[in-house]
């Protein structure tokens, strides 16, 4: 029994690729129960976005598995070239629960710490549960990799800081002015990257929007969008004292603004900070505006170069995240053993004989003198009816051994031989999964 | 004893500044706890340590430069816990707190004074008086340190390379208004202090006001200060500037308090 992952994403296959090996949500239902037929798997999980296509699978036999489950992908899609299947990658036992775990709490992505991915898995958990392809581990794992990936979100800062360009501009925004709340944008041109930054800070509490445009229609129209006012593109530069933010994004080949009307802004406002951000290229604002007290110029390199150096610190943070991965995979890895059947029926024959051992020496000195054979014969004897009560549970826990509901048996044995007093293994006794068919217990 | 309690209350100071700079690095919420705890707990062996010196001197312990600088911590660490109480920042304590734990240090190297004091000195006046001037003291240091605050956050954002400052530290406008109301704080308390330091002198000397060089230099601060909230309330004076004066501000508050004592002659020349 084991656990494998067998998949590809962003990162070993092109999107040409990944499209064609992908599974539609609506084919989902099909391809969950189809896999489920192969002989080698005993439960899974498919996992199918637009950057990775991965299923998380018990199967019996590690090598064969693997295989098999590549195979499935090209018969299932039928397509037969080599290219296809190179493209797939394939972990399996630890490796495929770290790789499981990575994958939910965005170590994996395209853009570390993006969110999107625990719902994607959540969903994908969600229709093989409603497929009944999963039982008692994938139940587990599927939980306990969602726990891991909030744990992840709540102790590190991997998603605290923004890695787009509109995000970056809220985020200095706040720096700026804490609260956005009450504060008033003007919006000097429009184009697609400027109605996304006024609406993000919409979003975070900028109250009022202003919209100048050569065009004062076009102005109106998006003035209009937003609730906001429409102001004539000649008077930018008195309406900017109104302005706490500029986003400027105009087609002009001069500045719109120079450090001379700004320094005025800034002496009407009574020093109160603006923000002013230049996305057009060429550039609206004059790099001089920079230079005067409380105002703060970015243009667009500068907010890339803020995204950048974001992106780097959400790195560090996935370096803890990974910490965190390591620690929950030996948990999870610890239940996984403890509901193994070869350790189990070891276990229940050490504890068997360690009975009979400590009983029989208690027997034999009250019973005085024996001679070498009686002793023989009660230690035979003791032998065998340990052996006999024995016999019929450890056959039937040896066949569960490759069937789904093998690891319930597994699990109700260790609660009835108690085998897992020391260890404060909470997984033998929870039941595990809601509604999972394959479940027992 | 009292000796054993400011080592204490020194040593608590020493922890709480430690780990008020590891939570400036770290951001852990758990070292941010035992910033919080250290804080008090010093603070708290440090009122006890300035009630026992109060009682076996019999008077306010504030006549020489060992006993007014911790007192001048002590306020401080009082003004900064009230803060953190109310607005929530707590990395504000790795620019503070470290103020308070140096100036409980340096005081500690100054003389326990035991000569009798002139006869001046038991008036009521002088526990007035000394106590709002370091009280002013205090509101000026923290203004000080979330000036030194704003200043490295306007720099972050000016330059326009977020590092680690940019992430730990709180935005601009929180940084200025606090800077402006730890001043408005201490504005009035030096006023007041100066004030009943002239009554005071009026009535143990005969004279309101003598132009020695403590005057003089409480004189200077105090005119700093007004100009900067004048500037401010009137004409909306605000950031890098403002958070300059701040720190300026406190350089001369620092040499006023010991600059002058330790150079100058006169009668505030006490040691």
């Amino acid at each position: 029994m084991s656990i494998v992952v067998v998949g590809l994403s962003h990162k070993t296959a092109s999107v040409e690729v990944r499209e064609k090996l992908s599974f539609p949500e609506a084919k989902l239902p099909d391809a969950l129960s189809c896999m489920g037929r192969c002989s080698m798997v005993n439960e899974n999980v498919i996992l199918s976005t637009c950057n990775r296509v991965e299923t998380y699978a018990l199967v019996k036999d590690v090598e064969k598995g693997s295989e098999i489950l590549k195979d499935f992908y090209l018969e299932y899609h039928g397509l037969k070239d080599d290219v296809y299947r190179n493209s797939l990658y394939a972990y399996t036992g630890r490796e495929a629960v770290r790789h499981i775990f990575r994958v939910a709490a965005s170590l994996d992505s395209m853009v570390v710490g993006e969110p999107q991915i625990l719902g994607q898995l959540k969903d994908a958990f969600d229709h093989a549960l409603a497929n009944k392809t999963t039982g008692v581990v994938m139940n587990r794992l599927m939980k306990k990799t969602i726990s891991v990936a909030k744990r992840i979100r709540t102790e590190t800062k991997i998603a605290e800081s923004a890695v787009s360009i509109s995000f970056a501009a809220v985020e200095l925004a706040r720096k700026i002015f804490g609260d956005l709340e009450g504060k008033s944008v003007m919006l000097a041109g429009a184009g697609e990257m400027a109605e996304l930054a006024a609406r993000h800070l919409v979003n975070n509490g900028v109250k009022t929007v202003l919209v100048a445009n050569r065009t004062f229609e076009r102005a109106e129209t998006l003035a209009d969008e937003f609730g906001g006012r429409a102001v004539k593109y000649e008077d930018l530069a008195e309406e900017m004292v109104h302005a706490d933010i500029l986003i400027a994004s105009t087609g002009a080949q001069h500045y719109i603004l120079t450090q001379k009307d700004m320094a005025k802004v800034i002496k009407e406002r009574k020093n109160r900070p603006v923000f002013l951000i230049d996305i057009a290229v060429p550039r609206n604002l004059d790099p001089d505006i920079n230079k005067i007290d409380n105002v703060y110029l970015y243009d667009i390199d500068d907010l890339q170069s803020v995204v950048a150096s974001n992106i780097k610190e959400r790195q560090k943070e996935a370096e803890l995240a990974e910490e965190i991965v390591e620690e929950e995979i030996n948990t999870f890895m610890s239940w996984l053993r403890s509901i193994d059947v070869v350790p189990t029926i070891v276990a229940i024959r050490d504890k068997a004989e360690s009975i009979r051992q400590a009983e029989l020496e208690r027997s034999l000195s009250k019973m005085g003198e024996l001679s070498e054979k009686q002793k023989k014969q009660v230690e035979s004897l003791t032998q065998a009816i340990v052996n006999k009560i024995l016999h019929t549970p450890l056959v039937a826990l040896k066949q569960s051994a490759g069937d789904p509901e093998g690891s319930s048996h597994v699990e109700a044995a260790r609660v009835l031989f108690d085998l897992d007093r020391q260890e404060s293994d909470e997984g033998a006794v929870e039941p595990a999964g809601h509604g999972s068919g394959a479940e027992t217990r | 004893m009292n000796r054993v309690l400011f080592g204490i209350t020194l040593f608590f100071y020493f922890l709480a500044t430690f780990h008020y700079l590891l939570f400036l690095i770290n951001q852990r919420e758990s070292i941010g706890k035992v910033c919080q705890i250290t804080t008090i707990v010093g603070f708290g062996f440090h009122t006890v340590s300035i009630i026992n010196q109060m009682v076996s001197l019999g008077r306010i312990p504030l006549t020489s430069i060992r006993e007014s600088l911790g007192f001048f911590a002590w306020a401080i660490v009082l003004i900064y816990l009230i803060l953190e109480y109310k607005v929530k920042i707590r990395v504000m304590g790795a620019f503070i707190i470290p103020l308070a734990f140096i100036a409980v240090a340096v005081s500690l190297t100054f003389p326990i004074i035991t000569t009798p004091l002139p006869a001046y000195f038991s008036s009521a006046w002088l526990g007035i008086h000394t106590t709002l001037a370091f009280m002013a003291d205090a509101s000026f240091a923290i203004a000080f340190g979330v000036g030194i605050m704003y200043l490295i956050q306007e720099r972050q954002l000016k330059h326009k390379k977020p590092g680690a400052f940019y992430r730990r530290l709180p935005n601009l406008d929180v940084l200025d208004e606090l800077d402006y109301k730890a001043i408005a704080l201490g504005f009035p308390l030096l006023t007041l202090a100066i004030v009943t330091g002239s009554i005071w002198a009026n009535s143990a000397w005969g004279y309101y006001w003598g132009w020695e060089p403590k005057e003089i230099w409480s004189l200077i601060t105090w005119l700093i200060y007004a100009a900067y909230l004048h500037a401010r309330l009137v004409g909306g004076w605000r950031g890098r500037k403002a958070a300059y004066l701040a720190v300026i501000g406190f350089v001369l508050v620092i040499f006023t308090f010991l600059g002058v004592n330790l150079l100058l002659p006169g009668q505030h020349a006490f040691k």
